[in-house]
């Protein structure tokens, strides 16, 4: 089953929290939503769920459209972050109760239910209440319950945000699985970056109520096509400069940039894996002002001469490592940089370490 | 959560305190109890066993009973229905209604009875409608059921709400996306979700039922075998120095009392063991 939405916008007491989204997700696709909180995600899902009214826009499920349809009438699965599993009843009770109030027969409810269990490894569990059971297991319950009634599509709203992570892994790879096995159309909502990267077939980058970009992990890690999801994706150094004879000079350090005009504000971001600092006798463009070890990678964090700040990471072994140590002068190569166009009107700087 | 942590010896200032605070206790809650109990009881069962062949005493008890069920039934369903509405909706004067709720617990219950006079007595503002009708609000059954009405009126709602706040919205939004409709959502999710708030306020509402005294005087008027109720009996009878019938009456209130308490511990146990 198809979903599409076309010009999604939400206002919240005058604050825009959906502003102009179109977007579609493919039968069978397992799509993520990625963007820091507040960024009208969550919102949206909430829109194609029927929980939430759009101010405008339309909702298709499959070629239909439902956005004036009732919640109950859509035929979605819906996945809460903290559950919501119905307290006083059996972990039975809960798979059960979609089918229960669609007017199933017991013998049929009796074996989905059964079914259910033992797809998410749940066998033995349903007698307990919800109470009885640890984050990971109640969360399993409730992908369950949304799963019985065999919804058209599949909406996840932060699924595994209240888990420890630990939990939170093992639930990531069982939810792609289960995505392989069941192969439900499904958009879950997260922040986590990884998490996104590593579950979804396609990911759709959300800020500010707006989409920024959709595509494959590979494309978006390695094309990312606004200057936002570039500073949002990975840890990345961001730098402000004018475009001069086809280069950007950051202080003492310059970047090749190619097809700006002259003297456009432009900004540079570079990955840290794009970086290399190296030492040498003989000068070097910047100074180390830390090192901190991050299990088995080093990051180092330098000043670069008439700039500002710049860090880059490296294997704890790396031979790139050799000699540098807080206080010594590096040399640095930027073997890729991404070039933006300043956006007038201040672009925001919502993560620009966000997986630190 | 781990084990609970363990019991702190009390030092001298603590213990001070909580003897302090169990006299307190005794002084204002337990002794009044205990002297109704040793005073009906002080000549025998007997005695207190002729209170119940009186059959204005019975009719008293019996008002009161019935008085307590109406309440509890009426403002137990308006009582959820409001909680419901009220904090989850927004309309124009919904603080205002928001804060009239309370109103029952600020105002005397005399006052109370006065105000209802004065719309529903003789030249109250209602009183040519009701005349031409023939209906007979002050001094009668419907008076009473009024009084009892606005006084316990907040006690189901608020307690409904206050679980309702707590519990939010999202199990209900997963019954809806689940495809149940709201009568199935009500019934189904909320209802048992409620249960011990509803629980609470139903026995709050109870007690004060049969405790009212004040508003169903000045609008009943306590005429015997009439309006009046178990409360208003005790007033009258010891009134005309009628003390045994008095204690026998008040006995019985007393043992209702304890009742109520005992439910409302019960379901505080319940739910605690749920959470």
């Amino acid at each position: 089953m198809s979903i599409r939405v076309t010009n999604l916008t939400k206002k919240f007491n005058g604050f825009t929290a959906v502003d102009g989204v179109s977007l579609g997700v493919d039968s069978g696709e397992l799509v993520a939503f990625l963007g820091p909180s507040g960024s009208g995600k969550s919102t949206i899902l909430r829109i194609i769920a029927g929980l939430e009214a759009a101010d405008a826009g339309e909702v298709w499920l499959e070629g239909e459209r439902t956005d004036h349809l009732h919640a109950r009438a859509r035929g979605v699965g819906f996945v809460f972050q903290h559950y919501a599993l119905f307290r006083h009843m059996t972990v039975a009770e809960n798979i059960g109760f979609g089918l229960a109030v669609q007017g199933a027969a017991r013998p049929r409810r009796r074996r989905r239910v059964q079914e259910l269990l033992e797809l998410m490894g749940l066998q033995g569990f349903g007698g307990r209440y919800p109470a009885q059971l640890s984050g990971g297991q109640r969360q399993r319950v409730a992908l369950a319950r949304a799963l019985a009634p065999e919804p058209k599509v599949l909406l996840l709203d932060e699924p595994f945000g209240a888990v420890d992570a630990k939990v939170r892994e093992e639930l990531r790879h069982w939810l792609r699985r289960l995505h392989d096995e069941v192969q439900v159309t499904s958009i879950f909502v997260t922040h986590d970056q990884e998490e996104a990267f590593s579950v979804a077939d396609r990911v759709m980058v959300i800020n500010r109520g707006r989409l920024e970009q959709a595509g494959s992990p590979a494309e978006i890690l390695d094309n990312p096509g606004t200057e936002f999801v570039a500073r949002f994706i990975g840890e990345a150094n961001v730098f402000e400069a004018r475009v001069h004879d086809g280069q950007a000079r950051i202080g003492a350090l310059a970047v090749a940039v190619a097809g700006f005009a002259e003297d456009t504000p432009v900004a540079i971001v570079v990955r840290h894996y794009d970086l290399k600092f190296w030492c040498e006798d003989d000068g070097g463009c910047a100074t180390v002002v830390r090192m901190t070890r991050l299990g088995d990678r080093v990051k180092v964090e330098a000043a670069i001469d008439g700039a500002g700040p710049i860090f880059s990471q490296f294997p704890r072994r790396s031979s790139l490592l050799h000699g540098i140590e807080p206080g010594c002068r590096i040399h640095i190569e930027v073997t890729l940089a991404r070039t933006y166009p300043r956006s007038t009107g201040g672009v925001s700087d919502p993560a620009r370490s966000a997986n630190s | 959560m781990g084990s609970r942590e363990p019991t702190r010896h009390l030092g001298p200032g603590q213990w001070l305190l909580v003897g302090a605070v169990v006299l307190y206790l005794g002084a204002i809650l337990a002794l009044p109890l205990v002297a109704i109990f040793a005073h009906a009881l002080e000549a025998g069962v007997g005695p207190l066993l002729q209170t119940f062949d009186d059959p204005l005493a019975r009719h008293g008890l019996w008002l009161s009973l019935v008085l307590a069920l109406i309440a509890l039934l009426a403002n137990g369903a308006v009582g959820v229905g409001g909680a419901l509405v009220l904090p989850r909706h927004r309309f124009l004067g919904r603080r205002l209604l928001d804060a009239l709720v309370d109103l029952p617990l600020a105002v005397s219950p005399v006052m109370t009875g006065l105000a209802f006079l004065l719309v529903f007595g003789r030249g109250g503002w209602l009183e040519p409608a009701l005349a031409a009708g023939d209906w007979k609000v002050t001094f009668a059954f419907p008076g009473l059921v009024l009084a009892t009405l606005f006084v316990t009126f907040p006690f189901t709602l608020r307690e409904v709400g206050y679980v309702l706040e707590e519990l939010g919205t999202e199990e209900e939004e997963a019954a809806a996306t689940l495809g149940a409709s709201s009568w199935q959502t009500f019934w189904r999710v909320t209802l048992p979700n409620i249960r011990y708030g509803l629980g609470y306020g139903v026995i709050l509402t109870t007690a004060r039922a049969l405790g009212e005294f004040g508003a169903v005087l000045v609008l009943g008027g306590a005429i015997s075998g009439r309006t009046q109720t178990a409360t208003t009996f005790i007033y009258n009878a010891l009134e005309e120095r009628q003390e045994p019938a008095a204690y026998g009456v008040a006995l019985v209130l007393a043992l209702a009392s304890i009742l109520l308490l005992a439910a409302l511990e019960w379901l505080k146990r319940q739910r605690r063991k749920e959470i």
